[in-house]
């Protein structure tokens, strides 16, 4: 009985004093490891999505909470008005977890753009929803309230050949991207309009 | 200290580990496409493999035989998760280049093996050394390897271009069959040098 529990103890504390320090250097790191993803991963997609805005929508962001959750809002300015807002929904694809960066047009509940952020999808197949310009741009202008299904399962959105599960969490995050949209919108507009 | 200077220059040839050893092969041929990728990993591991040496060494005495293995992974674990929160935070760029390959650390069987084979049984300084030789040794071959993959493969030597524009890259050697090739005839070629 001595002896388990020794075999017990030993294995707690060393993971319980490893947890104990991962979890302060989690805390010390984390503000830096955000500004990194906005820069290399947020911050490309945001831009590809509000090209041609006036304002720099990666400082201009608003923070709403979800929940126990912050949500983070890009802004970008069109025609002087903050009309554009960005940002990150999740579905999942074949590797993992897809994170999709989507631009709504708040005046016309329109969908100005879409670009992939992160993704561990297969290179060369489903990894090509990152980059293939065709699937990306069909979603250019489609109203956010609609369903967004690919057409093996009777939606109208053409998948990435190849790549039909990809396609679907792409559309998987599009739908939690409306939800998330028509919960928030009062929010959003107040904030707007401190603008 | 002769035997501080032995056991560094041990990993340095005689057992470099994934030559000799056939070791770790899943990550080395993966990173090894280009080669600031190979030397990112190559201080990644290096750094894993000698702080999990010294802590093992120090509390050797301390762990019961029967939960050694459990209590190696949470030290090997840790220090892994620190090399992942770290690149995120500074190395972001490289961070996103080797991907799934930075927490599949912990289940390289080169970090393990001299946590059992050499730390288990020596004390902290003999462990340093083994730990920084295993691991110098390991990048060096990663390195060896990605530049013939990259410069043959790509035409290029860390981004820059090596031949010209003219050079039609061999790009067969990028692919995964290409590594297995480029790593088998490195070993016969070793093995020349041996006799």
């Amino acid at each position: 009985m001595a002896r388990l529990f020794k075999l017990f103890f030993t294995v707690l504390v060393f993971s319980a004093v490893a947890g104990g320090l991962l979890s302060m250097l989690e805390a010390v790191t984390k503000e830096r490891i955000e500004t990194q993803q906005l820069l290399f991963l947020k911050g490309p997609a945001v831009k590809e999505i509000m090209e041609g805005c006036s304002n720099d929508p990666l400082t201009d962001r608003i923070r709403i909470k979800e929940g126990k959750e912050e949500r983070q809002f890009f802004v970008g300015k069109f025609d002087g008005k903050p009309n554009v807002v960005a940002f990150e929904s999740y579905g999942k694809g074949f590797g993992g977890k897809i994170g999709v960066m989507v631009g709504v047009d708040i005046d016309k509940d329109k969908i100005v753009g879409i670009a992939i952020t992160t993704h561990s999808e297969t290179p060369g197949l489903g990894a090509r929803a990152k980059t293939e310009k065709s699937f990306k741009g069909q979603f250019k202008g489609k109203d956010i309230n609609k369903a967004f299904k690919v057409k093996a399962d009777g939606g109208d959105v053409d998948a990435v050949s190849g790549a039909t599960i990809t396609s679907r969490g792409v559309c998987m995050a599009l739908e939690e991207a409306k939800a998330t949209y028509m919960k928030l919108k009062p929010e959003i507009l107040k904030n707007l309009g401190k603008m | 200290m002769a035997s501080f200077a032995r056991e560094f220059t041990k990993g340095l040839w005689d057992e470099i580990p994934p030559f000799r050893f056939v070791l770790g092969l899943c990550a080395a041929l993966a990173v090894t496409k280009s080669v600031d990728g190979a030397l990112g990993m190559g201080i990644a591991l290096t750094f894993v493999t000698v702080g999990s040496n010294v802590l093992i060494s120090l509390f050797r005495k301390l762990i019961p035989n029967d939960v050694r293995i459990a209590c190696y992974i949470v030290v090997i674990a840790a220090f892994v998760i620190v090399v992942e929160l770290m690149m995120q935070a500074y190395t972001y760029a490289l961070f996103e280049k080797l991907g799934i390959f930075i927490p599949l650390i912990v289940v390289n069987c080169i970090v393990l093996g001299r946590a059992e084979a050499f730390a288990n049984k020596n004390p902290v300084l003999p462990s340093i050394a083994d730990g920084l030789g295993m691991g110098v040794g390991y990048t060096m071959a990663l390195v060896a390897l990605a530049s013939i993959r990259e410069i043959l493969g790509a035409g290029t030597f860390w981004g820059i271009s090596v031949f010209g524009p003219s050079y039609k890259p061999f790009t067969f050697l990028l692919e995964a069959p290409g590594a297995f090739v480029c790593l088998g005839l490195m070993l016969a070629v070793m093995n020349i040098f041996k006799k």
